[in-house]
């Protein structure tokens, strides 16, 4: 039973991943940060995904803050806080993101106000986006590591039969 | 501290502005078994590497070296390029003015593709310029350009002959002090360097990113997912 669960859980993950790559939500550098993920650093990618998370959510909050002002004309500044969050967004392969912001900059570089406020809405939707996607990511993982490593005394001679049984090509 | 100890890891010095970047970056070089400080300024990297503004006029005195001890010995400096403040290219100028920072390798990082900004840093003397985000692929061509400083204290002693090698470096460009250097300081590997550096502007094989003529590169094809070819499927 515990074998099932895992391997339902690979391919759950798999899916998702998948789907992400499909859409365009994620490209090949998520893949990198995921190779650079091992024993020796275990946490790897949620760490740096949190740290993105925590840093576009202020880039966010600035960006409104900013674009609120009907007085706004600081376009420098803007383009400050673009760049970094192009950046950090190219950095964990947010691909979508980072498109939204290319589009965003561009209407930043020619003043256009309602052209800002457009492209922010549709960056805080995207990013919301992302962020669901991902949690949901890391919630199967962790799933898929409890399952593989929970080990119950009394069905354990029942979980090795089965697992003789079901010898999948474990990829 | 012996060489054994010395020659067991390179260290490198990376400095970044983004927190992002610089966890990445530190990553990579872990991963590749390099020893790796981070900074987040041009600055605190020059202080780290003991350049202080005091000493730039007495460079060729001993205490300067002292500072610059085997512990914190860097073989290798890899900066973005964007930063507050004092930038990369600023960095690398800096690095290349100083006679006893020159000799350690600079790579440069940019997450724009512009051809001027490129052939700045290379002309000013960085060994490879990467285009963010940077990959392992990348991170793998840093090694031929590690130098160690087998004997830096012992050179110091003999300042005479540290500064002769410089002028005959910047004139000569040759590899006929090799003979010279090797004495002095086991700089092979940065007389190769200055080589690579001269004959290489269209030799792209050696390595140099310069990405002016992306289509040629192979090894940087940035191919996106925008559909079902080409999907990875992970799993650990």
């Amino acid at each position: 039973m515990l074998g099932l669960s895992v391997e339902r859980l690979r391919a759950d993950m798999n899916r998702l991943l998948a789907l992400l790559f499909h859409q365009g939500v994620l490209d090949e550098q998520f893949l990198q940060l995921q190779q650079l993920q091992d024993e020796s650093s275990p946490n790897f990618v949620s760490e740096v995904v949190n740290i993105y998370f925590h840093e576009s959510e202020k880039l966010l909050r600035n960006l409104r803050a900013l674009l609120v002002d009907k007085e706004f004309s600081d376009y420098k500044k803007m383009g400050t806080h673009l760049n970094q969050f192009m950046g950090s967004s190219s950095s964990i392969g947010a691909q979508r993101i980072r498109n939204v912001c290319v589009a965003f900059r561009a209407a930043s570089d020619q003043n256009n106000r309602p052209g800002c406020i457009r492209a922010l809405e549709l960056l805080e939707y995207e990013y919301c986006y992302l962020k669901n996607k991902l949690h949901e990511l890391f919630q199967i993982e962790q799933q898929r590591i409890l399952a593989a490593t929970v080990r119950y005394p009394m069905q354990q001679q029942h979980h090795q039969q089965q697992q003789q049984q079901q010898q999948p090509n474990n990829p | 501290m012996g060489l054994a100890a010395a020659d067991a890891q390179f260290h490198v010095l990376a400095v970044d502005d983004s927190l992002i970047d610089r966890k990445l970056i530190e990553r990579l070089l872990k991963t590749s078994s390099y020893q790796v400080t981070t900074v987040d300024s041009g600055s605190k990297a020059l202080e780290f590497l003991g350049l202080n503004e005091v000493e730039i006029g007495n460079e060729d005195e001993a205490c300067v070296c002292s500072k610059n001890s085997q512990d914190v010995e860097v073989n290798l400096v890899i900066t973005d390029y964007c930063m507050p403040g004092m930038t990369g290219y600023d960095l690398l100028k800096k690095m290349k003015e100083s006679s006893f920072l020159r000799n350690i390798p600079v790579v440069i990082m940019s997450s724009e593709n512009v051809p001027s900004r490129i052939n700045r840093c290379l002309e000013e003397g960085a060994e490879e310029f990467f285009l963010k985000p940077v990959r392992l692929s990348d991170v793998n061509k840093l090694r031929p350009h590690m130098v160690k400083k087998a004997k830096s204290c012992l050179d110091v002693e003999k300042p005479e002959k540290v500064e002769k090698l410089e002028i005959q470096e910047e004139e000569l460009q040759t590899t006929q002090q090799t003979a010279q250097s090797n004495n002095n300081n086991n700089n092979n590997n940065n007389n190769n360097n200055n080589n690579n550096n001269n004959n290489n502007n269209n030799n792209n094989n050696n390595g140099k990113r310069k990405s002016m003529d992306e289509g040629h590169s192979p090894d940087r094809t940035r191919q996106r997912y925008n559909n079902n070819s080409d999907l990875i499927f992970i799993s650990n």
